[in-house]
């Protein structure tokens, strides 16, 4: 197993270091800096740190205004204020208006797992990767994350960066250099591909440990860019395994696995089979016990990868008896 | 209190005059948009574009302006024609107001149009959108400490907001003003277009806000109260409001919502009612005859 590292510690660290090299950097919270390590910015910089109180409609539209004033506005609260309470206030001024503000969604996915699912975020990447102008990111360890955040600074336009509250294990080292917008190969395979991001990549990398003993070749994709979609290695992977499977933790509904679906089913259209929460509200419960229970257990990974594979056997026979 | 000129106070009620009646021609041709909340507004919007806003329509992006946040949107048809007139883009353009390629869109859109602040239309985000203009725009005057950003620059420019008082309904009005009480923004002032009517009916029947005043006084803004369509009330209310350094202003402008049009006025249906012809005629006669009573 590897080394585990707090992905909350990471990033309040990560947002200090982008304060000392960007001087417009300016961070809002909604009265959370303790839960999701912005604190860590309050105390070097306190005068560019702005607490709008439990107020998440005000948090984006205040970060909008300092936006069209210059500054570059990262706004932090949980992960499913941003995308239920705030999302007007995100399609008008952050997309619409194309305000560059940053938003830190924390506690993204089960990973406030003990909260319930009132504190759960599993529709956020759907319903924000839909709003034009969007770039909707979720890097999958600290190290991702680290070298994710000045890009997401520099990068222009409104960034939404979806994070886990948890240890996760650490995946990459320093020779690791994420762009945003480009997929990862972890593995090469023939025979299926596993898309994923967030804590499921560790999960799908033992998922294609598994499989390699079932004689089964996983391709492992980091998909830590939602949008914009890095549809050309994705097809590139698609023609190579015929097979994909997306895994993520958020709905089944319209994240990954929906912008996966979009960009292959009408070039490529192999089997694409969705690893998700199905459509319902979790449960509180200890993090890796939800997890398991609620869609994204490694079992279901390699369960579905084999169906996946099962099906573009069957859907290139039907092929064959139609063809002339 | 400095005291305008009465030239300067008629010049403006005669251009907000003839705003409102561009404003008519643009609704009539478009077949579309709102005419009661633009009539209501036309005097403010006059007081602050042609006179109390440092701005520069040559370079309408220049930092140090003055920000115009027109949070009532929908009134825009008002807005669109008193940056024409200001020089902001040519009067013909004023034509195309809702058509397919124009930039004069049915609710503002910064991007297409230079000059406009924030895109509006969704009531409610003017006061709260202000107050991160009006934080930003403190930073980059304050003097840089050991831990903030050095900068050099002092910006003296200020924000102002104009709001309905239908929109004050909404929460984040008052979670923006809560903020700017906070962060005591002296230079954020909000203009509440107080015209009593919103789109279904009377604002003391859809949800009554009186006391509007004590509301915002105990929101920790300083607040004066004009009638929003006298100039001179307006200008003086705004050199006030810019004398006011520790704490946000707000100006409760009482107004009539159609204002100009005797058919129109106090009249929830001309929130986004359109003439028909005959309507159209009898009010560019009215509005007509308004505008060579404000040159006498």
């Amino acid at each position: 197993m590897s080394e585990l590292v707090s992905m909350r510690i990471a990033y309040g660290q990560a947002l200090v270091e982008v304060g000392r090299k960007y001087p417009d950097v300016v961070v809002l919270s909604a009265d959370v800096a303790n839960s999701d390590h912005s604190y860590l910015f309050q105390e070097s910089f306190p005068d560019r740190f702005i607490n709008v109180g439990i107020a998440e409609q005000c948090l984006v539209d205040a970060a909008a205004g300092l936006a069209y004033a210059g500054k570059i506005p990262i706004a932090n609260t949980f992960a499913f204020l941003f995308a239920t309470r705030a999302l007007e206030m995100i399609r008008t001024h952050l997309c619409y208006g194309s305000a560059n503000v940053k938003l830190m969604g924390a506690y993204a996915g089960l990973s406030d797992s003990f909260d319930g699912p009132t504190h759960h975020s599993i529709n956020d990447v759907a319903v924000l990767r839909s709003l034009p102008n969007m770039t909707v990111l979720v890097p999958s360890d600290a190290v991702c994350l680290t070298k994710l955040m000045p890009q997401a600074v520099e990068w222009p336009g409104p960034v939404y960066m979806r994070l886990n509250r948890n240890e996760v294990p650490v995946l990459f080292d320093e020779r690791y250099e994420p762009r945003i917008g480009k997929a990862v190969r972890l593995r090469t395979g023939k025979d299926v591909t596993l898309v994923s991001n967030g804590l499921m990549v560790s999960r799908c990398l033992e998922a294609a440990d598994r499989l390699r003993q079932a004689g089964i070749q996983a391709e492992v994709l980091e998909m830590h860019t939602v949008k914009p979609l890095d549809s050309e290695t994705l097809l590139e992977s698609a023609k190579e395994t015929h097979a994909l499977v997306t895994v993520e933790e958020h709905s089944e509904i319209g994240g990954l696995g929906g912008a996966v679906a979009e960009a292959v089913s009408g070039i490529c259209p192999v089997p694409i089979l969705r690893v998700g929460v199905p459509d319902c509200f979790a449960e509180s419960g200890p993090y890796s016990e939800v997890l398991d229970r609620f869609g994204l257990s490694i079992e279901r990974i390699v369960g579905m990868a084999q169906q996946a594979i099962q099906r573009k056997s069957s859907g290139r026979f039907l092929h064959d008896r139609g063809a002339p | 209190m400095h005291t305008h000129d009465p030239d300067l106070v008629r010049d403006i009620a005669a251009r907000a005059q003839e705003m409102r009646i561009d404003a008519l021609k643009m609704v009539f041709q478009a077949r579309s948009g709102h005419l009661g909340g633009a009539f209501s507004a036309a005097e403010i919007t006059a007081a602050l574009m042609f006179h109390h806003l440092r701005l520069n329509p040559d370079q309408p992006e220049w930092e140090d302006r003055d920000r115009l946040l027109f949070s009532k949107g929908h009134a825009c048809a008002i807005l669109y024609s008193a940056m024409a007139r200001r020089g902001f883009f040519p009067r013909e353009e004023l034509g195309t107001f809702r058509c397919l390629d124009s930039r004069l869109q049915g609710h503002p859109d910064r991007l297409k149009l230079k000059g406009i602040e924030i895109p509006a239309g969704p009531l409610g985000h003017g006061v709260a959108v202000g107050a991160g203009i009006a934080l930003a725009l403190r930073m980059d005057s304050s003097k840089p400490s050991a831990w903030s950003a050095p900068s050099a620059r002092a910006s003296r420019a200020k924000v102002y907001v104009l709001l309905g008082d239908g929109e004050i309904n909404a929460g984040i009005v008052w979670e923006g003003a809560m903020l700017a009480s906070k962060y005591r923004l002296g230079n954020l002032t909000a203009i509440v277009d107080c015209n009593g009517i919103q789109q279904t009916g009377a604002t003391a029947d859809v949800m009554p806000t009186e006391p509007i005043m004590d509301k915002w006084k105990a929101f920790g803004w300083h607040p004066q109260e004009v009638n929003g369509h006298d100039v001179r009330q307006i200008l003086e209310a705004l050199d006030l409001a810019d004398e006011v350094h520790a704490r946000p202003s707000v100006i409760m402008a009482r107004t009539t919502k159609g204002k100009g049009v005797s058919f129109m006025e106090y009249d929830h249906r001309w929130h986004g009612g359109v003439p028909n012809r005959q309507e159209f005629e009898r009010a560019i006669e009215e509005l007509q005859k308004g505008l060579e009573s404000c040159r006498n």
